[in-house]
């Protein structure tokens, strides 16, 4: 902000090339995945696309294993969505509120399940599940799902915590509130937008995993694990062009509402780990 | 005073808060206690058994698992040179991926920090984070529509009559391949695709804790702009790029499903991981190979930690 | 109004340690009810904490803290009688100024026109009639500041707790301020707890202090007799300007071997040669550096005997009386024997 909003020297053409060049590499494949969608080509991949047609929508609506496989998705993105809030919270509140030995250490917990390998993490679920014989179920989902949400609650909610004065807290207690009275009445209004946008960007990342899902699902399909299983062994491509349409909707409207609702403080920015 | 009502005493409650005052390290026990319990049980536990895992090995003629401590795994695992293809392999393309997201990413972020408007500057974050946050699977499969062999890639090629220089390119020894989306070229464009994001935020986070008072400075001293861009910029900037690769290394060295969706049937590190725990249900052997990526990140870690990269994270 | 009997605040032997950091070193003191006590001292001096102490923001972690005749070493902030103006204010910022200042009542179920009421009330009293309804992010640093202690004072706390709350404003508001906060002391009748690293602020509002030095307190006085009397070369030093005389020079003048602290408005320049009225003591120098300060001016004189003194003299009749000042000039400082003031080593 300080740097940007102050009229300094101009970009120069390069500069700007790319840029753009980044901007459109990150964006036109995604353009492109919608305008397939539209294809009446069933067979190949061919452009460009030989005509136009909507059919594909309502094909994709009927497919009943498409919306099991949806109703999945949502089912464990909203659980895992809500453990991760209570425990990013937690873990968030623990970290601002003192320092205590091993707090660099938490950090580095929380943040490991996605700073190794999704790979990592889900075979280590899988051989943890087999030897104590666990069978695969929605909860065998939520639980890898909410391992890897929790840390972006708690990054959200930190950087809220750390723009917010801890003198709050001890004046609502000098008013005469206690705990639960200062929780309601000044902690979650105060954190209550990086709450929501730590869910909402939780559950975007939920909704699409797939490597993780993978070892933890079982027989069970959620949406992209169907997707996964039409790429290696494609069925109906038109439906799975639609469906990555219906993907890209779902994960992007959260993304783009917790980004406005934490545009002020660019939490949601600072939280990308 | 004026008002002449004596306040209101206090409503009965708050016997948790008045039990937990003076007792600061319950109350942090009671916070950390559900997250730790968590993140240590479900998830180091786990990663725990995994790795006590590759210490078991498969009986060789019933290829059932033996639960017993033993170093066969691992002496199979550092015998066979095929393994250490599959992780140099994946080394160098993770390598490969990190460079060219950096390349890719420093320009972006360098213009959203110091020239774009506050609204621009606004724009590109979103655009910035909405691939990171959503459709990995789905921008994957965007590739393979584009880089199949009647997609975009070579429509365009042909419009612009340069079919004969995507050709070379698919002929280039080891770099090429039948088609695009059957080539390591292919796998490489798909992972810098995917992770050029995670490159980006912590180098524009890095690039804002540059004071503008400091440019200004350097200028001052009679720095011309390349030479402030080398000797001011890029060393305070550096740390946001070490931060970006932490996520751009580790994620393409676990990958699986994008070099086995997009590229060619040797496997990389991901896959074969996947491959021995799914298939070949050799599970001491995946779990050895996890090891590989762990232990790189861990030093990683610790050599990013020193440089600083954790506070642009 | 220092209601005699219970003191309104009293800390016996009190000990907070920060790791290795005594940062409250066995304080003890008492303070009156009703009376305005400052806090005052350098920063990391203690004073903060011993306010936080009072508020129950830290616990000892040894001695006795009374409010009003009762322990409160176990209870919690909110349960004691004692509200505070944070430094920084700590204003509610999604809350409006009315509901900033309701927020004790709230707490207390006060029905809600009642509240609003009371609110007003204090906005009134505090001059801010009418900004009920706006937010905090909308008003003035010095306007927070008034909402801040309206939000304490509607609790009607026995003790008020002040945290350095003037440090944020600039000068001309700070003094309006001080005066202001005098004023609002008298008309509530309730024990003011000041804390300030300003040494004038101390001064001029209250009606004790004490001084804090690395966790311990050094003097607590009336403001004219810690200024007149101050018990070490520290209080010297921190509460307005002062000369330390020591060795040979401080000798001569004492009359056996200490330190001295003289300040700088207690000595006289008289010409050279000039004659020692009775009662004082009279030192020979050279004019070394005159500065010119508005109302005054600091004359520095190098004393024959080694060293150096400050004197500041009054300017009269437009400018100073640059006669007999010039650098160079030889000249007698006389000092009243009573202003010589010894001093003991700062504890």
């Amino acid at each position: 902000m300080r740097s940007s909003s102050r009229q300094g020297p101009r970009a120069g053409i390069g500069l700007k090339a790319a840029t753009l060049g980044a901007v459109l590499f990150l964006h036109v494949p995604l353009l492109i995945i919608i305008l397939y969608a539209f294809s009446i080509e069933e067979r190949s991949f061919q452009f460009p696309i030989p005509g136009f047609t909507t059919q594909w929508f309502a094909v994709a609506w009927e497919r009943e294993d498409v919306r099991r496989a949806l109703w999945l998705s949502v089912k464990v993105g909203a659980i895992a969505t809500a453990a991760a809030l209570v425990m990013g919270t937690l873990a968030a509140a623990a970290v601002w509120r003192s320092r205590f030995f091993g707090r660099e250490a938490i950090s580095l917990l929380l943040i490991l399940p996605i700073a190794l390998p999704g790979i990592i993490t889900g075979i280590s679920l899988r051989s943890a599940m087999g030897l104590l014989e666990i069978p695969f179920s929605t909860w065998t989902l939520v639980i890898g799902h909410a391992t890897f949400c929790i840390v972006v609650v708690y990054n959200n909610v930190l950087a809220r915590f750390r723009r917010t004065s801890r003198a709050l807290i001890e004046a609502s207690m000098d008013l005469g509130a206690n705990g639960f009275q200062t929780l309601r009445h000044v902690i979650l209004p105060n954190i209550a937008t990086a709450l929501l946008a730590g869910g909402m960007l939780a559950f975007a990342l939920s909704f699409d995993e797939v490597i993780v899902t993978t070892f933890t699902a079982g027989q069970q399909a959620t949406l992209p694990i169907w997707m996964l299983s039409e790429l290696i062994r494609p069925r109906q491509r038109p439906v799975t062009n639609v469906v990555a349409v219906f993907v890209i909707a779902v994960t992007f409207i959260p993304i783009v509402l917790a980004f406005y609702l934490t545009r002020d403080t660019q939490d949601t920015a600072g939280a990308l780990k | 005073m004026t008002a002449a009502t004596l306040p209101a005493p206090l409503p009965r409650g708050g016997g948790v808060s008045r039990f937990l005052y003076g007792r600061p390290g319950l109350v942090l026990l009671l916070l950390l206690a559900p997250p730790l319990l968590w993140l240590g049980i479900i998830y180091l536990g786990s990663l725990f058994t995994l790795l006590a895992h590759s210490f078991f090995y498969l009986d060789e003629f019933s290829g059932v698992m033996v639960r017993e401590v033993s170093l066969d795994t691992w002496k199979e695992f550092f015998r066979s040179p095929a393994h250490w293809d599959v992780v140099l392999r994946s080394a160098l393309m993770a390598a490969a991926v990190t460079l060219a997201s950096a390349l890719i990413a420093f320009p972006l972020a360098y213009y959203m920090v110091r020239y774009a408007g506050l609204r621009l500057k606004g724009l590109l974050y979103l655009a910035v984070m909405l691939p990171l946050w959503s459709s990995y699977l789905v921008r994957v499969y965007a590739w393979k529509l584009i880089l199949a062999k009647e997609g975009i890639v070579s429509w365009l090629a042909a419009q612009t009559h340069l079919t004969w220089l995507l050709e070379a390119l698919l002929a280039t020894p080891v770099v090429g391949g039948p088609s695009l989306s059957t080539s390591y070229l292919g796998t490489f464009t798909v992972f810098t695709y995917i992770w050029l994001p995670f490159m980006i935020l912590p180098i524009v986070a890095a690039l804002e804790r540059v004071p503008a008072t400091v440019i200004e400075a350097s200028g001052d001293l009679g720095a011309n702009p390349g030479q402030t861009f080398r000797r001011v910029i890029l060393p305070l900037a550096f740390p946001g790029v070490v931060a970006g690769s932490i996520f751009t290394f580790s994620l393409t060295l676990g990958d699986y499903i994008i070099p086995s969706i997009i590229g060619k049937s040797t496997p990389f590190l991901g896959e074969t991981v996947y491959r021995l725990q799914g298939t070949a249900g050799n599970i001491p052997l995946a779990a050895a190979f996890t090891v590989v990526p762990i232990v790189v990140m861990g030093v990683y870690l610790m050599i990013a930690k020193r440089l600083g990269a954790f506070d642009a994270l | 109004m220092a209601g005699e009997g219970v003191p309104a605040v009293t800390f016996q032997g009190v000990c907070r340690h920060f790791g290795e950091v005594r940062a409250v070193d066995e304080v003890s003191f008492s303070i009156a009810d009703g009376e305005f006590f400052s806090m005052l001292g350098p920063s990391g001096s203690g004073k903060t904490t011993c306010l936080r102490l009072i508020a129950g923001f830290e616990r000892p972690d040894r001695g006795h803290i009374q409010v009003h005749g009762v322990n409160v070493e176990g209870v919690p902030p909110f349960d004691r009688d004692v509200n505070t103006v944070f430094q920084d204010y700590a204003l509610f910022p999604h809350m409006s100024v009315g509901e900033n200042v309701e927020y004790g009542l709230m707490i207390r179920k006060v029905p809600r026109a009642e509240r609003r009421k009371r609110a007003e009330e204090m906005l009134g009293l505090v001059k801010l009639d009418g900004l009920y309804a706006r937010r905090p992010g909308q008003l003035s640093g010095g306007q927070r500041q008034r909402v801040a202690l309206a939000r304490a004072l509607i609790n009607r706390p026995r003790v008020l707790l002040l945290d350095e709350p003037l440090g944020a404003l600039d000068l001309k508001l700070r003094e309006a301020m001080q005066a202001e906060l005098k004023t609002i002391q008298r008309q509530v009748g309730i024990t003011f707890v000041y804390v300030t690293h300003d040494q004038g602020e101390a001064l001029s509002m209250s009606d004790r202090l004490a001084v804090f030095n690395h966790g311990r307190i050094e003097q607590i006085g009336a403001p004219a007799e810690v200024y007149d009397h101050p018990a070490t070369q520290f209080v010297a030093g921190f509460v307005g300007q002062t000369n330390l005389l020591e060795g040979y020079l401080a000798q001569r003048l004492g009359g056996f071997p200490a330190s001295y602290a003289v300040r700088p408005e207690r000595i006289r320049i008289l010409p050279a040669e000039a004659e020692v009225p009775p009662g004082f003591a009279s030192i020979d120098g050279r004019v070394s550096a005159v500065t010119y300060l508005g109302a005054n001016s600091r004359v520095e004189v190098e004393v024959d005997e080694g060293g150096r003194l400050q004197v500041v003299e009054q300017n009269v009749e437009g400018g100073m009386a640059m006669e007999g000042r010039a650098p160079g000039t030889a000249v007698r400082l006389v000092i009243e024997r009573r202003h010589i003031q010894a001093v003991s080593e700062s504890r």
